[in-house]
């Protein structure tokens, strides 16, 4: 069986005024089912841009990426859409709850996306949400929420479609300690049922619980470690 | 999705107001004008079918020239119509009725007051070919055409004027340099083509012609047994008078129709030039739409990024926008046609006399006009939106 992720030879340039800033230089990555990954380094260091390239946020310059062994890098956006949609859940700094949507809305947006019925959705929702102990916060608007609660329904929202791959964008950057320490508890719940997750991140102590630890400096992999329990 | 757009509408209510304000009074600028437009069309309309479809009225001249081909020679001094002209009219098995009409205006007075009244010269059969109705007395005696009695019928508000309290029938008053005897008082039944009955004085038309000093008439007036008979009534006037005019056809006959039909196109042009008007504010309430949906895209730009994370295509996110701007104006259309039947409902309570009421064609137009603006003005915001790099859409908070 392939690996979940295949990178080769990826390159993306921006156009940063005058200068030309090489954000991923000849990038090439292999991650497999079921793993966990986070990618640290210094701001600049083009690991976002990694991320937003694995999740399809991102056309590279040039080079090659596969997922799951279908070659994504020449889909059209509908296609690339549609693998985003039901492959790929994403989880950001600042949470990105819609505002005005409660919180079970929020958690049913992908399936709306995806033409769910409504009961479906709901039901489908309310499972994930009990899942991610929010039973008693569906009708919550995200404002009345705790970062810790919101990060919970961002990520109720990115695994409810049930994806191989969740991508982490500092998911603890924005939240206390112990809030931190829960979401992180509910992220490495899901490798069990089977999902690959790659966390970006600054925080030394959140990268370090991942088996496999990517360090970028300047838009390459500079190092690519495993912890030794799990090597 | 639908609900996504009524959502999205309703968290920014204020603006959503504003926009629906707009639109609303676009489309009710539409229905109220359009049903001005058509209120003057149906009143016209009604004012002219008073006058009696049967009627054909023959003026002296050639007006028109059309379908006459070498026939029409032209003339150019055309002959008076004459008293005789009209007493030969008569002779048709299909003419009902002629009544020659000499018009003037002329200085009346009684006793000390004095007014300048239309003078209108006729014939007793005038008074059914003009639907006039008495309100005293009895109207001019049905004589020989060429006959000057001196007797008159006069209108309500002339009536009031010159005699004020006292009774009016019977008594003589002077037109112009003659005396005449009232004999008559017109009842006021609605205004037609040039004559108030209110305002007026009948007097017979050959009185009249000495009156004003002419042998002439103004026109004639020539009603028919029936609709269908118009054609060969209007041929034999022709025939007749180019007889009598020597073999000149220098008359033109005009049918009631035909200046029904004209007015009407004149109307109608009346009302579609004020449709377009309204028209107009409804374009800017497009543009407002579209002002708004680019405001709101700009407010919106991380959650259209987070849409196209959570793997909203393009084309969703394109319909996602135009639904709201579709919501948008479909509500602001159904606000203005309210707005609109109410103030037509108003003003028709104002001026019940005045048949407004908007035609359904001004009023499916405006509706769908303000639809079709709120999508064409949405669709430049909704393709933005669609084409949002969400990387960079992500990262704005």
């Amino acid at each position: 069986m392939t690996d979940l992720l295949e990178l080769d030879n990826i390159n993306r340039k921006f156009q940063v005024g005058e200068q030309t800033v090489h954000a991923l230089n000849d990038v090439s990555l292999r991650v497999s089912r079921g793993d966990y990954v986070s990618i640290m380094g210094p701001s600049g260091s083009g690991k976002s841009t990694l991320l937003h390239l694995l999740g399809l946020l991102d056309r590279a310059d040039s080079g090659h990426y596969r997922l799951d062994g279908q070659d994504v890098t020449a889909l059209s956006d509908q296609q690339q859409a549609e693998i985003r949609r039901d492959r790929i859940g994403f989880v950001f700094q600042f949470f990105q709850l819609v505002p005005r949507l409660t919180a079970i809305e929020n958690v049913e947006l992908p399936l709306l996306l995806a033409g769910v019925s409504v009961d479906e959705r709901r039901q489908r929702a309310e499972t994930v949400m009990a899942s991610m102990g929010l039973a008693d916060r569906l009708q919550h608007r995200p404002d009345q929420l705790s970062g810790g609660q919101r990060q919970r329904v961002a990520i109720a929202r990115a695994t409810i479609m049930q994806p191989a791959l969740l991508l982490a964008d500092e998911p603890t950057g924005n939240l206390d300690r112990q809030s931190g320490e829960e979401v992180v508890d509910i992220m490495e719940q899901l490798l069990q049922q089977g999902i690959t997750l790659i966390v970006v991140t600054h925080d030394h102590d959140l990268g370090r619980r991942a088996q496999r630890q990517l360090h970028m400096v300047d838009g390459r992999i500079v190092s690519d470690q495993r912890n030794g329990d799990s090597a | 999705m639908l609900a996504f757009a009524l959502g999205a509408i309703n968290g920014q209510r204020l603006r959503t107001a504003l926009v629906l304000l707009a639109m609303a009074i676009g489309v009710a600028a539409v229905v109220v004008l359009t049903s001005l437009g058509e209120g003057a069309r149906r009143y016209v309309m009604s004012e002219f079918s008073s006058l009696g479809s049967n009627l054909l009225i023959v003026l002296p001249g050639r007006t028109e020239t059309a379908g006459m081909g070498a026939a029409l020679m032209v003339s150019e001094t055309p002959r008076d119509l004459t008293i005789d002209d009209a007493v030969a009219l008569m002779r048709h098995p299909l003419v009902s009725g002629v009544a020659p009409v000499s018009i003037g205006t002329a200085a009346v007075s009684w006793r000390q007051r004095e007014r300048e009244v239309p003078v209108f010269g006729s014939s007793a059969a005038v008074l059914p070919i003009r639907h006039l109705e008495m309100a005293q007395g009895r109207f001019l005696p049905d004589a020989d055409l060429d006959r000057a009695q001196s007797v008159c019928v006069i209108g309500g508000n002339t009536r009031k004027e010159l005699f004020g309290s006292e009774a009016a029938l019977g008594q003589w008053l002077r037109i112009g340099d003659r005396r005449f005897r009232v004999i008559g008082v017109l009842a006021s039944s609605g205004s037609s083509m040039g004559m108030d009955p209110d305002d007026v004085i009948i007097i017979p038309v050959a009185s009249a012609q000495q009156l004003f000093n002419t042998s002439s008439l103004f026109r004639i007036l020539v009603e028919g047994n029936s609709r269908d008979a118009l054609p060969q009534v209007k041929a034999h006037i022709l025939r007749t008078l180019k007889e009598r005019h020597q073999g000149e056809e220098d008359v033109t006959v005009v049918s009631q129709d035909a200046v029904l039909k004209t007015f009407d196109r004149i109307l109608q042009a009346l009302t579609l030039t004020l449709a377009g008007i309204a028209a107009i504010s409804l374009a800017v309430a497009g543009i407002l739409i579209m002002n708004v949906m680019l405001i709101s895209l700009a407010q919106r730009t991380a959650e259209v990024g987070l849409l196209k994370a959570l793997g909203a295509a393009p084309d969703q996110i394109l319909r996602l926008f135009l639904t709201e701007a579709a919501l948008l104006s479909l509500l602001g259309a159904v606000l203005g046609l309210l707005l609109g039947l109410l103030g037509t409902f108003l003003m028709a309570t104002a001026y019940p006399d005045f048949p407004s009421s908007a035609p359904l064609w001004a009023i499916s137009a405006a509706v769908l006009v303000a639809l079709l603006t709120g999508l064409l003005f949405g669709v430049m915001p909704a393709r933005r939106a669609a084409r949002l790099d969400p990387v960079q859409a992500l990262m704005r908070r």
